[in-house]
This record gives C-alpha cells, sequence and structure tokens, in this order.
C-alpha cells in the first residue's frame, strides 16, 4: 500500500501539491469534473485516493461533484472537488447547501480568465468575490490564497481542519499560476500533520439528541448517515431538530448562527503576511501570484526610495479587514494589486480612510510588477488625489 | 351511540416522525399512499433501520425523508442522485432510496438520472410521477403527457413525454418496475423486492395531482383518477417497453408491472475488480 503522506523534498507543481495536501489531510473522497487549470488535481488523486483506500469518482458535472462531496460528508469521508470559474459557477448552489446542512468539505479553484469560458490555460483572480456571494443568501465562507506550491500543499491541510472544525465548506483560491508552476515542496512526517475531526455527539443513537443544536462555539455536533441517530438533514430553514419550519424567528437565529460560528472565529481563521510596514507610507495588498509580483514591485519601489511594505493575505474570507484598519493609522495609502478589475479593493476600502488606488489587470499573465510599480508611484505622488480605476502596462 | 374506537400506536410509528403529522399534502394527493407502502416495505425488509438512508430533491415528493424516522436529506432541486452517490460510496453498507418527483428526477435532476443508472450505482430510486410540478402549482414536466393543460401549457403540452421505464431499461438500470396509487400492495411487494437487490433499481408510481393535474385535465378528484387506474390499469410485465408511455387519455391503458429484473456488476463491483484490484488487494470504503 502506498503512503498517504509522501514526506519528503519535492519539486512539484502546485495543483498536484495540493492533491497531496488533500491526502496529508485525511481526505478519503473526491468528486470532480475536468477542468483546465485544475485537471492535475483530479488526476493525481484519481491515481493516489484508490491507493490509500480512498476513493475517486469522475462525475457528469460539476453540480454534481459539489452533491457528492456533501453526502460523503455526511457517510463521515473528508471530501473535497476541485475546479476553475465556470465549473465554480456550476457548484454555487450546492456550495449553499453545504453552508445550509452544515457540512464540511472543500472546494477548490483554480481560477483562470474569465467571465464565461475566458481564458481556460491563462491565469486570472476574477473569483474570488463569486466564492464569497456566489451563493444565493448571507452565508459566511472560508477562502484561501495560495501563493506557492507549498501553500498550496499546507494550505489544503489547513483548509480540511476549518471545515471540519466549523461544519463549513472550505475554499481554496488558487490562481493559474500557482496551480501550474513547480517548485519545492516540503512535506513533513505524518505524524507532523495536524487533523482535525468534527465535533461529535456525545449521546449514544437513541437518546434524545437535538441534531443541530449548537454550544457555545455555535457549531453543533455532527452524526453520521447510518450511525443510528435518525437524523433529518434539511435545505429548507430548520429547527434545531432539524425539521422544516416556516417561521422569520427560526429563519433569522439560523442565518445568524451560521454566519456568527464563522465570524467569531476570526482569529482562528485569519491568516497573513506583513513585509516591511514598519515605516511603510504605502501598503501593497495583494494575494495569490500576484503577491510575487507585489513583492517585486514594493523591492524596486524602495530602491527608488518609496517606503513601502505589503500585506499578503493567506485567508480572504472572512477578509482580515481588522490588520487593515489597524493599518491605516499609520500609513498614506493603500495599493491593491490583483488579477481583476479591482474586487478585493472594495472590501479594502470598507476597511480603511485611507485613499485606496489600484492595480488591475483581467487576467491572462501573471501581474506585471511594473504595473503595480505605477500604482505605488501614483500613490506616492497623490495620496489624497482620485482613485486609480484601471492602470495600464507602460 | 358507535363505540369510539381508541388506539395509542400506529403501527408505522417506529418508521414515521410522528411529530410532524399532518402531512403538507393535498387531499387526493398520492403521495401519502406511497410513503406508507414504502414505510411498510421497509419494515418488512428485514433490513435495520439504522441502515436505511433516504434522500430526496425538491419538490412534494421532496418532502418525504422529513415524514420517515430513518436518517434523511432533503436536498437541492435535482441533486438527490448525485449527494446520494456520494453517501453510497462513502458508506456502502447504507441502504439508500432516493425518492424524488418527476421533475426533480427527470427534467433538472436527469443527466444524473442517466448516469448513476449507466454506472449502476447501488441506490433504490422512487420516482413519484404526477405529470407536472405540484409544489409550485401545476406547470408542465417532462412527463406531462402530449396535449396535457398546466398553468405553463394552457393550450396543451405540445412535447412528447418521457417513457420512464423504456428509459431507465436502456441505461441498465437492474430492476424497473411501474405501478400507480392504486397498487398499494404490489407497490409493497415491489418496494421489497427492489430493497433486496443491489444496483440502479427504478420504481415509478403513477400518482394523482388532482390539484396541479387532475382538474384541469377533466380527470377529476384524487379519487377519480383511481377509478381511473383501475379501469385503464393493466398488469403486464412481458410488454414491449417502447409501449409503456402513459398517455392519460380516458380509454388509453396505464401498464403496470416489473418490467426489468436482471443482473449486472455494480459500480462498486466494478471499482473493486478494475481499480482496487490493482492498487491494494480489494480493500474499499471511503469513510
Amino acid at each position: 500500500m502506498s503512503k498517504r503522506v509522501l514526506t519528503g523534498r519535492h519539486f512539484m507543481m502546485g495543483d498536484v501539491a495540493c492533491a497531496e495536501g488533500a491526502l496529508a489531510a485525511g481526505c478519503t473522497f473526491f468528486a470532480g469534473y475536468p477542468i483546465t487549470p485544475s485537471t492535475e488535481i483530479a488526476e493525481r488523486l484519481a491515481r493516489r485516493l484508490p491507493e490509500v483506500g480512498g476513493h475517486y469518482i469522475q462525475m457528469e458535472d460539476e453540480l454534481a461533484s459539489m452533491a457528492a462531496i456533501i453526502g460523503a460528508s455526511w457517510a463521515g469521508a473528508k471530501a473535497m472537488t476541485a475546479t476553475s470559474g465556470p465549473g465554480f459557477s456550476l457548484m454555487m448552489e450546492n456550495i449553499g447547501l453545504a453552508v445550509m446542512m452544515e457540512t464540511p468539505c472543500v472546494v477548490v479553484d483554480i481560477q483562470r480568465g474569465s467571465p464565461s469560458t475566458g481564458l481556460p490555460t491563462l491565469t486570472g483572480q476574477s473569483d474570488v468575490m463569486q466564492a464569497k456571494w456566489g451563493s444565493h443568501g448571507d452565508y459566511e465562507i472560508i477562502a484561501y490564497a495560495p501563493a506557492s506550491c507549498q501553500e498550496m500543499f499546507d494550505l489544503t491541510i489547513r483548509a480540511f481542519n476549518m471545515a471540519e472544525r466549523f461544519r463549513n465548506p472550505v475554499l481554496i483560491m488558487a490562481d493559474e499560476v500557482v496551480g501550474h508552476m513547480t517548485e519545492r515542496v516540503v512535506i513533513p512526517p505524518e505524524e507532523a500533520i495536524e487533523r482535525w475531526e468534527r465535533p461529535r455527539p456525545m449521546v449514544p443513537p437513541g437518546e434524545h439528541f437535538l441534531p443541530f443544536a449548537a454550544g457555545e462555539d455555535l457549531v453543533p455536533p455532527m452524526p453520521r448517515a447510518g450511525e443510528g441517530y435518525r437524523i433529518y438533514v434539511e435545505s429548507l430553514t430548520h429547527d434545531e431538530r432539524g425539521y422544516p419550519v416556516m417561521s422569520p424567528e427560526v429563519h433569522d437565529r439560523l442565518v445568524r448562527r451560521l454566519n456568527e460560528k464563522i465570524r467569531r472565529a476570526y482569529d482562528q481563521i485569519i491568516d497573513y503576511e506583513l513585509s516591511e510596514v514598519e515605516d511603510a507610507e504605502i501598503i501593497v495588498i495583494s494575494y495569490g501570484s500576484t503577491a510575487r509580483s507585489a513583492r517585486q514591485a514594493a523591492r524596486i519601489a524602495r530602491k527608488e526610495g518609496m517606503r513601502v511594505g505589503t500585506l499578503r493575505l493567506i485567508t480572504l474570507w472572512p477578509f482580515p479587514g481588522r490588520v487593515v484598519e489597524e493599518l491605516s493609522a499609520r500609513i498614506r495609502a493603500f495599493v491593491v494589486a490583483e488579477l481583476n478589475l479591482g474586487q478585493m479593493a472594495r472590501e479594502v476600502e470598507r476597511f480603511t480612510d485611507r485613499p485606496v488606488f489600484r492595480a488591475n489587470h483581467a487576467g491572462g499573465m501573471m501581474m506585471p510588477p511594473e504595473l503595480i510599480l505605477a500604482s505605488i508611484e501614483e500613490a506616492y505622488r497623490d495620496a489624497k488625489g482620485s482613485r486609480r480605476q484601471y492602470a495600464s502596462i507602460r | 351511540m358507535p363505540k369510539e374506537a381508541v388506539v395509542s400506536t400506529h403501527p408505522l410509528d417506529e418508521v414515521l416522525r410522528t411529530d410532524r403529522l399532518p402531512h403538507i399534502w393535498c387531499p387526493g394527493c398520492g403521495l401519502g399512499t406511497v410513503m406508507g407502502a414504502f414505510a411498510r416495505a421497509m419494515l418488512a425488509s428485514g433490513i435495520p433501520l439504522d441502515q436505511h438512508v433516504v434522500v430526496s430533491g425538491i419538490g412534494c415528493t421532496g418532502r418525504v425523508p422529513g415524514y420517515l424516522k430513518v436518517d434523511g436529506f432533503h436536498t437541492t432541486h435535482g441533486r438527490a442522485i448525485p449527494f446520494a452517490t456520494g453517501l453510497v460510496i462513502a458508506n456502502p453498507e447504507l441502504k439508500v432510496t432516493v425518492f424524488s418527483g418527476d421533475g426533480d428526477l427527470v427534467a433538472i435532476g436527469g443527466n444524473h438520472l442517466i448516469h448513476a443508472a449507466r454506472r449502476n450505482i447501488d441506490l433504490n430510486v422512487i420516482c413519484v410521477n404526477n405529470f407536472n410540478y405540484g409544489m409550485t402549482g401545476g406547470q408542465l414536466g417532462p412527463t406531462t403527457p402530449k396535449g396535457a393543460i398546466t398553468t405553463t401549457s394552457p393550450y396543451g403540452f405540445p412535447e412528447d413525454p418521457f417513457n420512464l421505464p423504456h428509459l431507465l431499461a436502456s441505461l441498465g438500470a437492474v430492476f424497473v418496475a411501474r405501478w400507480t396509487t392504486l397498487h398499494v400492495r404490489q407497490l409493497e411487494e415491489t418496494m421489497i423486492r427492489a430493497f433486496h437487490k443491489r444496483g440502479f433499481r427504478f420504481i415509478e408510481v403513477l400518482a394523482p395531482c388532482p390539484v396541479g393535474f387532475g382538474r384541469p385535465n377533466d380527470m377529476g378528484e384524487g379519487l377519480d383518477e383511481m377509478w381511473f387506474y383501475r379501469r385503464q390499469a393493466d398488469y403486464d410485465p412481458q410488454a414491449a417497453l417502447e409501449m409503456l408511455e402513459v398517455s392519460m387519455h380516458k380509454d388509453s391503458k396505464v401498464i403496470c408491472g416489473v418490467f426489468v429484473d436482471t443482473e449486472r456488476p455494480t459500480y462498486m463491483d466494478n471499482y473493486h475488480k478494475y481499480v482496487l484490484s490493482k492498487v491494494m488487494g480489494g480493500k474499499s470504503g471511503a469513510a
């Protein structure tokens, strides 16, 4: 039998590292549909999951893939799917189902140029708002943005753990550059990998048990199908018994709890990386592969005498608003660099009274550092000036 | 004064969530009958109730698992089958039934239906066909008979409907049956048979929807449609599959029976044979 955890140093593609991260986290079920640039994840898991006693199934579409991983999760599996923009759109309805049924699962979106079929083989970051708002209704989602192959491995493990801990879908919002590049990936020994499990019922089957009654952390314990709890799990608004209830009070209470269980855990979920912010007047905010361009742009800016720092968002959702707030007190302006026309920049604006300049490109290539540099220069020149909407390459 | 009959229990209390009754279905609806047959079949099957899982999509039939005291999942519209596919693959010990309506399974969920049947996933599918979308107020669906009046076919439905037993047989379903809600005993026995088979099983149950379908199409109330089934239903398990279309004309036949009862390797059998045997000596189970 092959090893579940491939401990050692590897030269590994990001998508493959993601698949290996899933295995290391304890993933036992993958349902997916091939789509560029995420397909290598499915290919890797089609080979690797059976080797370690797990199951790979290629479904008829992404609607089915998303439904299947929710079903598998209720049978006790740690379940994942991987896709890109068009498939991510198809998964939206059942991402809402996973939220409503409080089902641990991991969804990987290797973003490409969008909208529609867009640029299948080329990178983009234009699904990041869809990640938060794409399914109907008020919900909180957890989303991570890896910027390296190592993070494709590490954050996929974290995604599984967070999904289990909070009984919520967790997204890996990678981009094609990170998915398809190949770098060193260090896989630790199996015993060094933390694996979290979902909260489990404290009472045996047969005794009085309210499947959707939560304690202080607002995360109810989760039985498995077939264990004897005779649970009823609803996509409709439901009470603590799981029964559908058409009551505005029950609805408001349920939706607030589903949101609050994530918001309350902000400190556990949020992760980011600050660099050279101590004396910075301008801070460049970015994520994913664009953060690598941002570092380069900041380096050049420093050489040119501008005091520039960087904030790399590792957690995209919930949005790390507090760090933006804290940084605002001591800087002149932010530059938000992203491979879309300014999605997370809006979120940054909600947490700062400083001007937010933008460095945007619709995607299809890695963000050129020059484009970010141009926005830094503009911010430096005129931090009180008008907000840059669409910087173009010079 | 007639003597008052007082009973404190009902034979199906063990399998019904009695605290959820009465149910939401309209007077004359066939769903209570199908659910009753299913509940009795579960008890008679000898399969421990804890092993039974019922999964549904959206619509009137989608409400069935909410009344059954076994593990149940009310999922999204059309996605009961892929949800159940994930469940039963991750734990092949489960006896999973998908209980949903014609619109849910065959229209919005049609792609999943054909692929699950092709794969021969170990699922028992009960499709309650009432020829329309009842929950939303009587719109046309892919099983609406040609010419029938619905709220979205006010001039008559111009399309040809699916012939479900023919479709499912062509996909390789190992068990294909049809009854109406008049055939309570036959339905129950067929459900028990289906419980004891492996692979993709499909039972179509024709059920009255007096509000959505019966009244606009001169079928009358629920009881009138039952009389129609009594007059027009024929038991003919040998009938040619292409003859099984249901037109619901007053002089057209409704052919019932178990049309397919065969064996072929299930999805998991094939997964063991073609995949697991090559990597780990046949050990299985994703959970």
